[in-house]
């Protein structure tokens, strides 16, 4: 069996790795380029934990084959802050205690930032709809709604102010 | 799993060929294919990724109706500017499955050929009376919606055959469709029972022609004529209503399990059916 070689650009960098046919997207972010940020929770598509942005959309990478990002952008949780300073949905997921045991947060964190670059003013109903695809078994989802929602104010915020 | 190669080839010539072996499969969302893969459900030796072959990814307009690349994902579908205006029981139903993360990938094609009985997007496109473009060793053919799943996890395409586009027809003023599932939450759940109508109305709101097909209540998606036929010719009166719901419920040969009992799926298919008349209605009369 052999390998083969995808490039690709993962947080702004360019990348090339070796895969196996098989391996996932998240596969490679795990144990080729040690972005662990990214978690596997069922490794079926069902609970987002390994959720990432890829060419501005958001995907489950245990649902990509390695080999399908060849030429792709690729963002996720490792790029989210920028250098120490934490990125606003970051912050208020701190704020408002938005998470628990932590598993499921980075693919919350992707998913609500593909979620605010489609729609930097979403309504509550859209935003627990958007993050369906993401289990949380410790929050109940409301502090994880609010930190969204309060995320997505200061970001219109700061647009504004810009 | 040790031999499993992938091929993103960039030619439907070169894609027949490589799925012209024995066991490999065609891969565009993956979403389906890769979970079956994993748990070993599916044991190909040979992935092939079809989205890098131009025109498999996108929809354009043609001769007055669409033409969906077999891999567009399901959220390209809802982001059109004029597709959901013109079929929104198609987006409806495609934008159902699953959650935002599988909308990124899902294709038309992968919900179809996966051939689950109670996919989403596939009601809504037989009574849209969509067809496919099918690519394959003795070139291409076109073919019903209906006529390609033929069981539970069986379609009807042969070694090296696969879809490459979805055709909805032009359509007329006055026309509309509307898809509705029963699930036993809000999101994230495969229907118990699926209905997709399309309608066609003259200006004083009688139906031209009417489609009607359901999900999840046979082994493969169904086109029931009866039901469609009980619509023509009116204004959708309850009488006219009722006598589709009879066709509707004669149609159904569900099977019992956890999720609805036979009975259920049965009564739940003529209600959503129902609904989902008055809807496409509503939507056909506001149309220009």
């Amino acid at each position: 069996m052999s390998k083969q070689r995808t490039a690709a650009i993962v947080n702004g960098d360019p990348v090339e790795f070796l895969s196996d046919p098989g391996q996932t997207l998240l596969d490679v972010l795990r144990d080729e380029l040690h972005l662990t940020g990214s978690k596997e929770g069922c490794g079926s598509g069902d609970c987002g934990a390994c959720s990432v942005i890829m060419d501005g959309r958001l995907v489950c990478s245990c649902l990509v084959l390695a080999a399908e990002v060849e030429g792709c952008r690729v963002e996720t949780i490792e790029g989210l802050s920028t250098g120490s300073t934490l990125h606003p949905l970051q912050q208020k997921f701190l704020d408002h205690a938005a998470l628990q045991c932590g598993f499921c947060t980075p693919g919350i964190l992707m998913a609500s930032k593909a979620l605010l670059d489609a729609n930097p003013d979403p309504t509550e109903t859209e935003a627990r709809y958007w993050l369906a695809g993401n289990l949380c078994r410790c929050t109940g989802y409301d502090k994880i709604i609010k930190a969204v929602l309060d995320a997505a104010a200061e970001l219109r915020q700061d647009r504004k102010s810009a | 799993m040790a031999q499993l190669s992938y091929l993103s080839p960039s030619s439907v010539d070169e894609a027949v060929k490589a799925l012209s072996g024995t066991s490999a499969r065609a891969l565009s969302g993956g979403t389906d294919l890769l979970v079956q893969v994993r748990s070993g459900r599916a044991k190909p030796d040979q992935i092939v990724d079809l989205k890098r072959i131009p025109g498999l990814i996108g929809i354009r307009a043609e001769n007055g109706g669409f033409v969906i690349g077999s891999a567009t994902c399901g959220a390209m579908l809802s982001e059109h500017p004029t597709l959901s205006k013109i079929w929104p029981g198609v987006v409806e139903a495609a934008n159902l499955i699953g959650s935002t993360q599988v909308q990124g990938r899902a294709s038309l094609a992968g919900n179809l050929c996966n051939a689950s009985p109670a996919a989403d997007s596939v009601p809504a496109l037989i009574a849209a009376r969509a067809t496919c473009v099918i690519a394959g060793p003795a070139g291409t053919r076109e073919a019903a919606v209906e006529t390609i799943v033929t069981g539970p996890g069986k379609t009807s395409l042969t070694a090296g055959e696969f879809i490459i586009a979805f055709k909805l027809p032009p359509r007329g003023p006055k026309a509309s469709d509307a898809y509705l599932r029963m699930i036993p939450r809000t999101e994230m759940d495969i229907a118990v029972a699926g209905a997709g109508v399309s309608l066609a109305l003259d200006a004083d709101g009688v139906c031209l022609s009417a489609h009607v097909a359901l999900g999840a209540v046979a082994p493969t998606a169904l086109l029931v004529a009866d039901a469609g036929q009980a619509l023509i010719g009116t204004r959708l009166e309850e009488v006219a209503l009722t006598r589709m719901a009879e066709a509707v419920r004669a149609a159904c040969q569900p099977i019992s399990d956890k999720r609805g009992t036979a009975d259920y799926r049965t009564k739940i298919a003529a209600v959503l059916a129902h609904r989902a008349a008055v809807i496409a209605w509503n939507r056909a009369k506001e149309q220009a």
